[in-house]
């Protein structure tokens, strides 16, 4: 939908290549992450809990967006999670307690399971989110998409990197931004954004280009001043999410020169505070295939749990998981410069 | 030397610390205190900047203050509002200068 990214820049890029092109330009020019964290007297990292399960349900997706670290698309038919999976991913959830479960993609709602998959969460007693791109909500497929989450109270983070078109098209193809404004009034006429309502709705704003992004209030005023002047647009918070130089973003930082200086910024930003509170240290990531990660940047760089950690969601266990030891990169730099990075904003 | 400027000289800066430590540092502690959030927001003290940057020909502040912008938030409709603004000036201020030619004119014209 809405795309024209060249065929070149479709294929799935080389996650082994990504790594270590990452890793040697940190051996090369910058600070080991390990080491950087050690001389802060913040390393190694260690996860102090899981109070966020964040399940990657697939690559499949209605977009192809510029900066998608998944490399997600409407290309991506193969490899999504079964019912199977689910179900073990359900087992899991049941042995934490009662865990957030954040729902991401690709485009998650077009995963056959997504709907039968949140009402079985939400009848635990769990919160679900939604990683929605807003798009999915006007196919004409998910008619009923918007109507389901609202009757679930599924609190829904919605990407939305601009509030100008022209921005928004350039990172998310021809078309998206009249399209996400559809699917943003269709959320507000449910209530959704709405004071009083219960019904959450979050915008991500992450820069279109080879910049960092800027102060989560100053912006997060900016887009509740121009959607509510331009469109009538309501919702409660932005966060700003740093671009992870991964997937097709790095593909995009190496294509026009600008790998090295994105790099520079994010190593001299480093911020210690904004380490302690990495995500990773709270949440598990589950890969579309069962495949356990820190997160969901080392998923889609296929840096498994290390450390003695169980790698599926078949050997999951807790106690283990809860304590274990993260493991890291260079592209780590992208969660801790400035104010931090997380799938809840900044950090600090 | 290939030419004047070299995008490679700008994180190169601080060297000019080099032999006069304490005049940087005072630069350095007074620039740092400039742009930060007071009557007038970060966001807008690096349009003033970029604004500037323009009128006084600067190819680093150029390249610093256009990515200082865009990690404000700033769109290209308002950094281009903004050179507009040091164009303008500069412009009007040549202009404005006419009147000098003018009043001279009159004083050697019969």
């Amino acid at each position: 939908m809405g795309n024209s990214l060249p065929a070149e820049r479709r294929l799935p890029p080389d996650a082994d290549q990504q790594f270590r092109i990452l890793q040697l330009d940190g051996e090369a020019a910058f600070q080991p992450f390990d080491s950087r964290l050690a001389q802060a007297g913040v390393g190694p990292l260690v996860a102090g809990g899981i109070d966020v399960v964040q399940i990657n349900v697939g690559k499949f997706c209605n977009q192809t967006c510029k900066h998608c670290h998944v490399d997600a698309g409407p290309d991506r038919t193969q490899e999504n999670m079964s019912r199977e999976t689910f179900e073990l991913c359900l087992d899991a959830i049941k042995r934490i307690g009662r865990p957030d479960v954040d729902l991401t993609g690709g485009a998650p709602e077009l995963n056959p399971s997504f709907r039968w998959f949140v009402e079985q969460v939400r009848g635990l007693g769990c919160k679900v989110i939604d990683r929605c791109n807003l798009t999915v909500l006007v196919m004409r497929s998910q008619a009923g998409l918007a109507p389901f989450l609202a009757l679930h109270r599924v609190q829904i983070v919605a990407s939305l990197p601009y509030f100008l078109g022209s921005r928004t098209d350039a990172q998310r193809g021809d078309g998206v931004f009249d399209k996400s404004i559809l699917g943003l009034r269709k959320l507000n006429e449910l209530g959704y954004g709405r004071p009083g309502s219960g019904l959450e709705l979050n915008l991500v704003y992450n820069p279109t280009g080879a910049f960092l992004p800027p102060d989560q209030d100053a912006i997060e005023a900016d887009f509740r001043r121009e959607l509510s002047t331009r469109y009538h647009i309501e919702f409660n918070s932005l966060y700003t999410i740093t671009n992870m130089p991964i997937g097709r973003y790095r593909d995009y930082l190496v294509r026009s020169g600008n790998h090295r200086r994105y790099m520079e910024q994010l190593v001299n930003a480093f911020n210690p505070a904004a380490a302690t509170g990495v995500m990773c240290r709270s949440m598990i990531s589950v890969g579309w295939d069962g495949r356990l990660y820190d997160c969901d940047f080392n998923q889609m760089l296929e840096l498994e749990l290390g450390f003695g950690a169980p790698r599926h969601i078949r050997d999951f266990d807790p106690e283990r998981l809860a304590a274990r030891r993260i493991v890291s990169g260079q592209h780590c730099y992208g969660c801790t410069a400035g104010s931090g990075s997380s799938c809840g904003g900044r950090i600090s | 030397m290939d030419g004047y400027y070299d995008p490679e000289d700008l994180p190169r800066f601080a060297e000019m610390g080099d032999d006069a430590p304490e005049l940087w540092d005072k630069f350095n502690s007074w620039y740092g205190a400039v742009f930060q959030p007071g009557a007038l927001s970060e966001r807008e003290k690096n349009l003033i900047a970029l604004a500037v940057a323009h009128a006084v020909q600067c190819p680093y502040c150029i390249d610093a203050y256009t990515q200082g912008c865009l990690e404000q938030g700033s769109n290209l409709e308002q950094m281009t509002e903004a050179v507009h603004v040091a164009s303008a000036i500069k412009g009007g201020s040549a202009l404005v200068h006419g009147l000098q030619m003018r009043n001279v004119a009159s004083k050697i014209s019969m």
